[in-house]
């Protein structure tokens, strides 16, 4: 089978061998959990609990405050320690509910078996999915309810379950398709329910053929297929992978829903799974703990809310003097100064490692390397230069919101010019004028 | 505990591939090495004292450039500098005295380059717009060809390949260079490019390493080979076939080396085929019917200003743009 793929992108080294044979270890709940209010694209939720609370695991902390909002749950049973505002990965405060654990994991759901979830109709799998509190998994936190909820001149023919996991040295994806097989293609099968679909496409890049294996061995339907993609980042990213796997482009500045489509990856139906059928909340996830600076790199399942500190520990500690901190893969992750922030809904994984020479930038040589790397065919450097200088209507005319922020330009770019840093404060200053303009 | 200070905060990505502006740079000077060496073979002392001259008054003013402009002196050793005097030293006629090197290679940093704000932001190529100048300020020593010392003739003066055709009437008279000599070399011309194959190797490193755009060579050689070649197929007697033009004077060099040039070239695939093939045709016009026997210059010059428009109306379509009814 050839392997499909988009146009342009890049290859960047895949380092995944630290990690990819080793399954995932359980880590043990903390003492203390820090549960940020905000995990997710949209509103922070609203708060249940105040100090002193006892509160269990799994139980409601915060709940949905508007459509584009998504629950809380507590991940210990504990007492409430605090409501006060912490710092979060995305680098500002966010109010937080900080839990002591007591350590009886007393669970607020009963975690039993119930009864077949796929009889459920349309609208009560999205109030189950919207209850536990899931979101998009891959790192953007997409409230996972609006994306099962397609518009109703919108018809969806095909569901694609994104297995790519494209980002190098993450390799949660690949362990959760490893070991957990069943539980994807039952939450992919709720999924093709609540959006009316006729079928499943499972896309997988072609350095994890044995998970590809895996997921072809538990299908059981005809109208599944899991399909090889070509090892190529961001094969990951929606709308390429939508090009990919069925040669249909989102329009600009539309959704996949657009072209009949709903894209969920593999940890976000799986979470969807364990919530249908046996009342689980999303209040655990799997995470990669990788890179140079890890001592013993693992595949975790951890608690929501506990610190990156406690989990680098766990994994043997840092082995150097590591610069360089990051909350999901090292193309699209957030760098992080704190290593007390906590693990949210949104972290695929806590790397770290030593980057001893700070780069030197150069003035744009017009090497046009960013121009045939692009994803999204923009024209980076230009775009950089439009939004660097605020000539925002022109930035928007030449498509800066089309950008998806993979990196591809940066990642090439000799001159090592922060492209996607000035893109991505061009595209809020177009945002935000525009805003203005319709206010 | 680790400590909170040491961690770099950044935009991502946080991970950059292992090339850089010097990197390309002197790849560039590598690839030229063939067709120096070449040179320096036919040429002997003459390409030394050239290639020195030029080089080094290029970094020198570039150093004071960038002294003036209280620019970091790192910049000087990007490697741009270095190239524009090894390609200014091998488009210049090998009998060019010092002083005409060094005054060309001054007007290429200062007035192809620098005034435009240096590396990056300049409109023409700087080594063409050296020759340029010093094709206008000394029309006659920079139209003169001496014979490579390997042919061991003792003339002051020699035709180069191209002059032949344009004034001599080679084709009908039977005295075309030959393609062999085309090929190696062994031909009067300005210094580099008179050996086809020493700057097909170089040429070859640099589209292997991807340091330079197909397209552009490939453009340019097909749009000069049909441009000459309609007027070949009917008219045999009178001109010259297209692999003559394809390796005769400075097109070779100007393909893979002068129009390459990221800076001065379009950065769109469509914008970059149009640049291209403008060149190849522009080449042809001025070599059949215009009163100079070479026009690689001139056209690449000339092709050079409409980088900007080129780059401004060729965007690529981006995905799921809809195309305009």
């Amino acid at each position: 089978m050839r392997a499909r793929t988009f146009p342009r992108g890049v290859h960047p080294p895949e380092l995944k061998q630290y990690s990819s044979s080793k399954k995932i270890e359980i880590m043990p709940p903390p003492e203390k959990v820090l549960i940020p209010l905000l995990q997710h694209f949209g509103n922070p939720a609203k708060s249940l609990v105040k100090k002193g609370d006892k509160v269990l695991l799994g139980q409601m902390i915060g709940e949905a405050s508007t459509l584009f909002s998504a629950p809380v749950h507590a991940s210990v049973s504990g007492k409430v320690l605090s409501t006060d505002d912490h710092i979060h990965p995305s680098g500002s405060p966010v109010p937080t509910v900080t839990i002591a654990n007591d350590g009886q994991d007393c669970a607020f759901f009963s975690g039993e078996k119930t009864a077949d979830p796929l009889i459920l109709d349309q609208e009560e799998i999205r109030q189950k999915v919207k209850a536990a509190g899931i979101v998009g998994m891959g790192g953007a936190g997409f409230p996972t309810s609006v994306k099962l909820t397609p518009p109703k001149d919108k018809p969806i023919d095909t569901v694609i379950i994104n297995g790519c996991e494209c980002e190098p040295l993450l390799t949660a994806d690949h362990r959760i398709m490893m070991e957990f097989p069943e539980d994807i293609l039952l939450g992919a099968q709720v999924v093709k329910k609540a959006v009316g679909a006729q079928r499943i496409i499972i896309g997988i890049e072609d350095n994890k053929q044995d998970a590809l294996q895996t997921i072809q061995k538990a299908i059981q339907e005809n109208t599944m297929e899991a399909v090889l993609l070509k090892t190529k980042y961001p094969q990951g990213a929606e709308k390429n992978l939508v090009y990919a796997l069925l040669n249909r482009e989102v329009p600009r500045g539309g959704l996949p829903f657009d072209v009949g489509v709903v894209v969920q990856n593999v940890a976000t139906v799986k979470a969807i799974w364990d919530a249908l059928s046996r009342n689980k909340p999303l209040y655990e996830r799997v995470i990669t703990v990788s890179g140079s600076g890890i001592c013993d790199p693992k595949n975790l399942s951890v608690r929501i809310g506990t610190s990156f500190q406690e989990v680098i520990d766990f994994c043997g500690g840092s082995k150097q003097d590591n610069n360089v901190m990051i909350m999901g893969g090292p193309m699209m992750g957030l760098a992080q100064w704190s290593p007390l922030v906590p693990v949210v809904k949104g972290t695929s994984g806590i790397l770290l490692w030593s980057d001893p020479a700070p780069h030197k930038e150069y003035t744009c040589i017009r090497c046009a390397r960013c121009v045939q790397h692009c994803p999204m065919s923009l024209v980076p450097t230009q775009l950089m230069k439009l939004a660097r200088y605020e000539h925002l209507k022109e930035a928007e005319a030449n498509g800066i919101l089309d950008c998806v922020e993979c990196g591809c330009c940066q990642y090439v770019c000799p001159a090592e010019i922060p492209l996607v840093h000035w893109i991505r404060l061009g595209k809020n200053q177009v945002v935000s004028q525009k805003r203005k303009k319709s206010a | 505990m680790m400590s909170e200070k040491a961690f770099l905060i950044r935009s991502s990505p946080h991970l950059n591939d292992k090339d850089s502006v010097p990197k390309i740079m002197y790849a560039v000077v590598l690839s030229l090495l063939p067709a120096v060496l070449a040179s320096v073979y036919f040429f002997r002392l003459r390409a030394l004292a050239l290639y020195g001259t030029c080089v080094f008054t290029c970094l020198v003013t570039e150093a004071l450039f960038l002294y003036l402009r209280k620019k970091p002196l790192r910049s000087l050793w990007d490697g741009s500098a270095v190239i524009t005097g090894f390609l200014l030293a091998m488009i210049l006629p090998p009998s060019l005295s010092i002083t005409s090197a060094a005054i060309g290679s001054v007007v290429a940093i200062s007035f192809g380059k620098q005034v435009f704000g240096g590396l990056g932001h300049n409109i023409f190529n700087p080594a063409l717009v050296g020759r340029a100048f010093l094709q206008a300020a000394f029309p006659v020593s920079m139209t003169t060809w001496i014979p490579p010392i390997t042919l061991k003739i003792n003339t002051a003066t020699f035709a180069s390949p191209l002059g032949n055709l344009k004034f001599q009437d080679a084709i009908s008279e039977g005295t075309l260079t030959p393609i062999k000599d085309l090929f190696f070399g062994n031909i009067g011309g300005s210094l580099g490019e008179t050996s086809a194959l020493a700057l097909l190797l170089g040429a070859l490193f640099l589209l292997f390493k991807k340091v330079i755009d197909w397209r552009i060579p490939a453009g340019i050689i097909a749009s000069l080979s049909v441009f000459t070649g309609v007027f070949w197929v009917f008219q045999p007697g009178n001109f010259a076939a297209p692999h003559f033009h394809i390796l005769a004077g400075g097109l070779l060099i100007g393909a893979f080396y002068m129009a390459t040039d990221m800076v001065t070239s379009p950065i769109t695939p469509v914008g970059t085929w149009i640049f291209a093939g403008g060149i190849g045709i522009m080449v042809g016009l001025i070599r059949l019917f215009g009163g100079f026997p070479e026009g690689v210059m001139y056209s690449i010059l000339f092709m050079n200003c409409f980088v900007p428009l080129l780059n401004k109306f060729t965007r690529p379509r981006i995905l799921g743009e809809r195309k305009k009814k």
